[in-house]
């Protein structure tokens, strides 16, 4: 390419001795290292794009009251509370835990799913309509669903009375609390809260933990 | 018997389109690459569900890291003198003087992760200088002086001062532990703060589950 002409000659030119005939050059440009630096910054900027960009889960929580009949109180045929313990344990029980603790299961996180499905299926299946009430709950929740363009807004107030109670313990991480508000979100669960765990709820936890052996 | 002359055609090829559109794809992901602001701590977020878009200014973070140390950092590119006015508050409600000096370094601190005893300290290092290593944390644990309410506080005010909506993120690592989210919370909760954003990575919903369904009959579930 860059090679120096050195068989001119006075030989045979027309324009005469001394005037040497200009070698014609191809114009063209080899372009190979141009398009193979443009395809290597291509997987470059491809490979940093795509990187998932970060989103925003919404979390309200309750103003702390003190004064307990301010306090929401949750239906106990409707009530499911989920605990989580230490190395991505889960525990549950329905309603009011009783003195022997008898509620009390290990779950797995695959197994909590199914059990908040089934729970909230139970509650439905027990719902009735409060329409009767001077201020009707379920006609409130059904014309605010009508109004999302719900198909199924006649559903919309069954699950009324489904409350999940979220109590992580001192050793859950923040993995685990982030991942059962989603499952929460999945399961389309409206009404649940994040609560501080009770003592007894702890002793329990702590005893499984030995008996399984989690550290 | 005459034999049949295939023409000999070249084996070249014109490039030239190829070239072309990788050029085009090229410039495309440079103007879309957005780059990461350094952080001060490698965070790990989970995975969640949820698909609405992070809110990029006018913004408080709140971070978490592994060892459940906590930062605070304002996030406010468009107005870098919210900088200045967040600090100078911090200093009026702590009774600390800050010289023009940390005052002006404070827009560049990525995040502050230290008690107010160390701040001006802090603050008087170069920024490159402020490695998250050599930060405690702000004490968020003792429930008499958790000191992450004086940031939101001073947040908070200065946004009230120029009626301007703030929204409040909280970014956890995935390895940190509740009691530190918990507390942070509180910190939130004692500035009569209720509504967080949590800072997550998406994941797709499970076929078939609740919300998959909602998805399909195409149901805004975000509000």
């Amino acid at each position: 390419m860059a090679s120096i002409d050195t068989a001119g000659g006075d030989s045979g030119h027309k324009k005469g001795p001394g005037v040497k005939k200009a070698k014609k050059l191809s114009t063209r440009v080899d372009m190979t290292p141009m398009v193979d630096l443009g395809f290597l910054l291509i997987t470059f900027f491809i490979f940093t794009a795509t990187m998932s960009s970060p989103k925003a889960m919404d979390l309200r929580m309750p103003k702390d009251v003190k004064d307990p009949k301010q306090q929401n109180e949750a239906k106990e045929s409707g009530a499911l509370t989920i605990l989580l313990g230490k190395g991505n344990q889960v525990y549950y029980y329905e309603g009011k835990l009783d003195e022997k603790a008898s509620q009390f299961t290990p779950t797995t996180w695959k197994g909590i799913r199914d059990e908040i499905i089934k729970k909230k299926q139970d509650v439905i299946s027990r719902h009735q309509h409060d329409y009767n009430q001077p201020d009707s709950e379920c006609k409130k929740r059904q014309e605010s669903a009508k109004k999302d363009g719900d198909p199924d807004w006649a559903d919309a107030c069954k699950d009324r009375d489904f409350v999940v109670i979220i109590k992580p313990d001192q050793d859950a991480t923040y993995k685990n609390t982030v991942d059962i508000l989603d499952e929460m979100k999945i399961n389309q669960v409206k009404t649940y809260a994040m609560v501080k765990i009770f003592p007894i709820e702890y002793d329990m936890i702590k005893q499984t933990e030995a008996g399984s052996g989690i550290k | 018997m005459p034999s049949v002359k295939m023409p000999r055609k070249s084996t070249d090829t014109d490039m030239t389109p190829f070239v072309d559109v990788a050029f085009l794809i090229l410039s495309f992901f440079i103007m879309a690459t957005k780059f990461k602001p350094p952080e001060p701590v490698t965070i790990t977020t989970p995975n969640s569900v949820s698909s609405q878009d992070l809110p990029a200014d006018d913004a408080v973070m709140v971070t978490i890291d592994t060892a459940n140390r906590v930062f605070f950092s304002v996030l406010a590119e468009k107005d870098k003198t919210i900088f200045d006015d967040v600090i100078k508050k911090v200093g009026t409600i702590r009774n600390i003087t800050f010289s023009n000096d940390q005052i002006m370094n404070f827009r560049k601190t990525f995040a502050v992760g230290v008690p107010f005893s160390q701040l001006p300290s802090l603050l008087s290092l170069e920024p490159e200088n402020q490695t998250a290593s050599s930060q405690a944390g702000i004490p968020v644990m003792d429930t008499l002086d958790n000191q992450l309410v004086t940031w939101i506080q001073a947040a908070k005010e200065v946004y009230r001062d120029r009626q301007k909506g703030l929204k409040y993120l909280i970014k956890g690592d995935g390895e940190s532990k509740y009691p530190t989210f918990e507390a942070v919370v509180s910190a939130f909760k004692l500035n009569d703060e209720f509504k967080y954003n949590l800072v997550t990575s998406l994941e797709n919903a499970p076929t078939g589950s609740a919300l998959d369904i909602a998805n399909r009959k195409g149901l805004k579930i975000d509000k």
